[in-house]
Protein backbone atom coordinates (compact mmCIF):
# COMPACT_ATOMS: atom_id res chain seq x y z
CA UNK A 1 0.00 0.00 0.00
CA UNK A 2 1.36 3.12 -1.49
CA UNK A 3 2.09 5.91 1.39
CA UNK A 4 -0.63 7.97 -1.35
CA UNK A 5 -3.65 5.47 -0.59
CA UNK A 6 -2.62 5.17 3.58
CA UNK A 7 -3.06 8.77 2.82
CA UNK A 8 -6.61 8.54 1.49
CA UNK A 9 -7.76 5.80 4.33
CA UNK A 10 -6.81 8.34 7.42
CA UNK A 11 -8.03 10.96 5.44
CA UNK A 12 -11.55 9.25 4.79
CA UNK A 13 -11.78 8.20 8.30
CA UNK A 14 -10.65 11.63 9.46
CA UNK A 15 -14.24 12.63 9.67
CA UNK A 16 -17.20 11.34 12.34
CA UNK A 17 -20.28 11.72 9.57
CA UNK A 18 -18.10 9.53 7.21
CA UNK A 19 -17.33 7.04 9.82
CA UNK A 20 -20.76 6.96 10.59
CA UNK A 21 -21.94 5.96 7.05
CA UNK A 22 -19.20 3.58 7.36
CA UNK A 23 -20.65 2.01 10.64
CA UNK A 24 -24.09 1.87 8.73
CA UNK A 25 -22.87 0.48 5.41
CA UNK A 26 -20.83 -2.35 7.66
CA UNK A 27 -24.21 -2.86 9.36
CA UNK A 28 -26.21 -2.75 6.00
CA UNK A 29 -24.52 -2.72 2.82
CA UNK A 30 -25.64 -1.82 -0.26
CA UNK A 31 -27.35 1.70 0.41
CA UNK A 32 -28.76 4.11 -1.96
CA UNK A 33 -27.75 7.37 -1.73
CA UNK A 34 -31.10 8.12 -0.55
CA UNK A 35 -30.74 5.31 1.85
CA UNK A 36 -27.71 7.04 3.55
CA UNK A 37 -29.30 10.47 3.95
CA UNK A 38 -32.91 8.44 5.74
CA UNK A 39 -31.14 6.35 7.68
CA UNK A 40 -28.70 9.12 8.55
CA UNK A 41 -31.21 11.05 9.28
CA UNK A 42 -33.11 8.07 11.35
CA UNK A 43 -29.94 7.87 13.59
CA UNK A 44 -29.90 10.98 15.26
CA UNK A 45 -32.19 13.48 13.16
CA UNK A 46 -29.63 15.84 12.07
CA UNK A 47 -30.02 16.60 8.66
CA UNK A 48 -27.07 17.04 6.24
CA UNK A 49 -27.71 17.97 3.04
CA UNK A 50 -28.30 15.55 0.26
CA UNK A 51 -25.35 16.70 -1.50
CA UNK A 52 -23.26 16.94 1.44
CA UNK A 53 -23.53 13.19 2.22
CA UNK A 54 -22.79 13.03 -1.63
CA UNK A 55 -19.56 14.40 -0.59
CA UNK A 56 -18.17 11.69 1.82
CA UNK A 57 -19.34 8.84 -0.17
CA UNK A 58 -16.90 9.79 -3.09
CA UNK A 59 -14.44 10.62 -0.46
CA UNK A 60 -15.02 7.17 1.10
CA UNK A 61 -14.91 5.81 -2.48
CA UNK A 62 -11.69 7.23 -3.75
CA UNK A 63 -10.18 5.87 -1.00
CA UNK A 64 -11.04 2.65 -2.01
CA UNK A 65 -13.22 1.90 0.92
CA UNK A 66 -16.48 1.22 -1.15
CA UNK A 67 -17.92 -1.38 -3.18
CA UNK A 68 -20.11 -0.14 -5.74
CA UNK A 69 -23.01 -1.90 -7.37
CA UNK A 70 -25.82 -1.41 -9.61
CA UNK A 71 -29.79 -2.63 -8.87
CA UNK A 72 -31.12 -2.20 -11.64
CA UNK A 73 -30.47 1.74 -12.36
CA UNK A 74 -29.90 2.49 -8.53
CA UNK A 75 -25.91 2.89 -7.43
CA UNK A 76 -25.72 1.30 -4.77
CA UNK A 77 -22.52 0.89 -1.37
CA UNK A 78 -21.24 -1.62 0.15
CA UNK A 79 -18.01 -1.19 2.59
CA UNK A 80 -15.12 -2.80 1.29
CA UNK A 81 -12.56 -4.02 4.37
CA UNK A 82 -9.29 -4.76 2.48
CA UNK A 83 -7.80 -1.16 2.40
CA UNK A 84 -9.14 -0.47 6.54
CA UNK A 85 -7.23 -3.69 7.13
CA UNK A 86 -4.10 -3.22 5.15
CA UNK A 87 -3.90 -0.08 6.98
CA UNK A 88 -4.30 -1.87 9.84
CA UNK A 89 -1.32 -3.95 9.48
CA UNK A 90 0.65 -1.58 8.31
CA UNK A 91 0.44 0.40 11.53
CA UNK A 92 0.84 -2.49 13.71
CA UNK A 93 3.91 -3.20 11.59
CA UNK A 94 5.70 -0.01 12.96
CA UNK A 95 4.43 -0.02 16.27
CA UNK A 96 5.67 -4.01 16.91
CA UNK B 1 -56.24 26.27 -5.27
CA UNK B 2 -56.28 22.63 -5.25
CA UNK B 3 -53.40 20.39 -6.07
CA UNK B 4 -55.96 17.94 -8.08
CA UNK B 5 -53.01 15.85 -10.20
CA UNK B 6 -49.56 15.32 -9.67
CA UNK B 7 -47.62 13.20 -12.30
CA UNK B 8 -44.35 10.84 -12.95
CA UNK B 9 -42.79 10.43 -16.04
CA UNK B 10 -43.11 6.47 -17.31
CA UNK B 11 -41.20 4.67 -19.85
CA UNK B 12 -44.61 3.08 -21.42
CA UNK B 13 -47.95 4.26 -20.49
CA UNK B 14 -49.41 0.78 -20.96
CA UNK B 15 -47.08 -0.72 -19.05
CA UNK B 16 -47.42 2.17 -16.38
CA UNK B 17 -51.36 1.51 -16.45
CA UNK B 18 -50.36 -2.14 -15.38
CA UNK B 19 -48.11 -1.52 -13.06
CA UNK B 20 -50.03 1.08 -11.18
CA UNK B 21 -53.39 -0.40 -11.64
CA UNK B 22 -52.89 -4.59 -11.01
CA UNK B 23 -49.36 -4.35 -8.66
CA UNK B 24 -50.19 -1.26 -6.48
CA UNK B 25 -54.14 -1.46 -6.70
CA UNK B 26 -55.12 2.27 -7.98
CA UNK B 27 -58.20 2.59 -9.97
CA UNK B 28 -57.69 4.59 -13.69
CA UNK B 29 -59.78 7.63 -13.24
CA UNK B 30 -59.15 9.32 -16.59
CA UNK B 31 -58.23 7.83 -19.74
CA UNK B 32 -58.50 9.84 -22.67
CA UNK B 33 -56.69 9.85 -25.76
CA UNK B 34 -54.15 12.84 -26.56
CA UNK B 35 -52.31 12.67 -30.17
CA UNK B 36 -50.16 9.65 -29.75
CA UNK B 37 -50.57 9.42 -25.97
CA UNK B 38 -53.17 9.13 -23.24
CA UNK B 39 -53.86 11.21 -20.89
CA UNK B 40 -54.00 8.29 -18.24
CA UNK B 41 -54.38 9.30 -14.43
CA UNK B 42 -54.90 6.87 -11.23
CA UNK B 43 -56.36 7.13 -7.92
CA UNK B 44 -55.90 5.11 -4.66
CA UNK B 45 -59.13 3.24 -3.80
CA UNK B 46 -59.01 4.52 -0.41
CA UNK B 47 -59.94 8.14 -1.67
CA UNK B 48 -61.22 8.10 -4.90
CA UNK B 49 -61.92 11.91 -5.25
CA UNK B 50 -58.35 12.04 -4.13
CA UNK B 51 -55.24 13.58 -5.91
CA UNK B 52 -55.00 12.11 -8.74
CA UNK B 53 -51.47 10.55 -10.22
CA UNK B 54 -50.93 11.07 -13.94
CA UNK B 55 -48.42 8.92 -15.61
CA UNK B 56 -47.36 11.15 -18.12
CA UNK B 57 -44.88 9.93 -21.31
CA UNK B 58 -41.05 10.46 -21.09
CA UNK B 59 -41.07 11.99 -24.70
CA UNK B 60 -39.53 15.27 -23.74
CA UNK B 61 -35.54 15.23 -24.09
CA UNK B 62 -35.04 16.15 -20.64
CA UNK B 63 -36.69 13.31 -19.32
CA UNK B 64 -34.56 10.51 -19.85
CA UNK B 65 -31.64 12.04 -18.10
CA UNK B 66 -33.52 13.72 -15.26
CA UNK B 67 -34.61 10.67 -14.58
CA UNK B 68 -31.20 8.26 -14.68
CA UNK B 69 -29.77 10.52 -12.26
CA UNK B 70 -32.36 10.83 -9.93
CA UNK B 71 -32.95 6.72 -9.69
CA UNK B 72 -29.01 6.51 -9.93
CA UNK B 73 -29.05 8.86 -6.28
CA UNK B 74 -32.27 6.05 -5.29
CA UNK B 75 -34.03 9.01 -5.55
CA UNK B 76 -37.79 8.90 -5.40
CA UNK B 77 -40.04 10.21 -8.14
CA UNK B 78 -43.10 10.39 -5.82
CA UNK B 79 -44.56 9.14 -2.32
CA UNK B 80 -47.51 7.68 -1.63
CA UNK B 81 -48.91 6.80 2.43
CA UNK B 82 -49.58 3.95 3.75
CA UNK B 83 -50.99 2.43 7.46
CA UNK B 84 -48.81 -0.44 7.60
CA UNK B 85 -45.63 -0.33 5.64
CA UNK B 86 -44.32 -3.69 6.64
CA UNK B 87 -47.48 -5.38 5.45
CA UNK B 88 -47.39 -3.37 2.18
CA UNK B 89 -43.69 -4.07 1.54
CA UNK B 90 -44.53 -8.01 2.18
CA UNK B 91 -47.66 -7.53 0.35
CA UNK B 92 -45.68 -6.22 -2.67
CA UNK B 93 -42.64 -8.12 -2.68
CA UNK B 94 -45.21 -11.19 -3.06
CA UNK B 95 -46.57 -9.89 -6.16
CA UNK B 96 -43.01 -9.13 -7.56
CA UNK B 97 -42.38 -5.38 -6.82
CA UNK B 98 -38.64 -4.77 -6.50
CA UNK B 99 -37.69 -2.31 -3.35
CA UNK B 100 -34.24 -0.55 -3.58
CA UNK B 101 -34.73 0.63 0.08
CA UNK B 102 -37.10 -2.33 2.71
CA UNK B 103 -38.81 -0.31 5.20
CA UNK B 104 -36.45 1.92 7.44
CA UNK B 105 -36.77 4.77 10.38
CA UNK B 106 -36.37 8.24 9.52
CA UNK B 107 -37.26 10.53 12.58
CA UNK B 108 -40.75 10.63 12.67
CA UNK B 109 -41.44 8.49 9.84
CA UNK B 110 -40.70 5.17 8.14
CA UNK B 111 -40.22 4.62 4.43
CA UNK B 112 -39.26 2.33 1.69
CA UNK B 113 -38.57 2.52 -1.88
CA UNK B 114 -39.31 0.06 -4.79
CA UNK B 115 -38.93 0.18 -8.55
CA UNK B 116 -42.20 0.81 -10.39
CA UNK B 117 -40.41 -0.88 -13.76
CA UNK B 118 -41.30 2.33 -15.94
CA UNK B 119 -38.16 4.20 -15.40
CA UNK B 120 -39.04 5.63 -11.74
CA UNK B 121 -38.50 4.87 -7.60
CA UNK B 122 -41.39 5.16 -5.60
CA UNK B 123 -41.35 5.86 -2.06
CA UNK B 124 -43.84 4.50 0.78
CA UNK B 125 -44.26 6.31 4.02
CA UNK B 126 -46.25 5.42 7.68
CA UNK B 127 -45.92 8.30 9.94
CA UNK B 128 -44.84 6.55 12.92
CA UNK B 129 -44.59 9.97 14.98
CA UNK B 130 -41.38 8.48 16.91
Amino acid sequence: MHESELDLVFKALAHAERRRILFSLYDKPKQSLFEVCAESFGRDGKTLSRQTISQHLDALERAGLLEVTWQGRTKMHSITEKPLRRAMKILSNNLS
Amino acid sequence: MRIYVTSVFVDDQAKAHDFYTEKLGFIVKNDVPVGENRWLTVVSPEQTEGTELLLEPSDHPAVPTYKSAIVADGIPAASFQVDDIDAEHERLSGNGVEFTMSPTDAGPVRVAVFDDTCGNLIQLLQMTGE
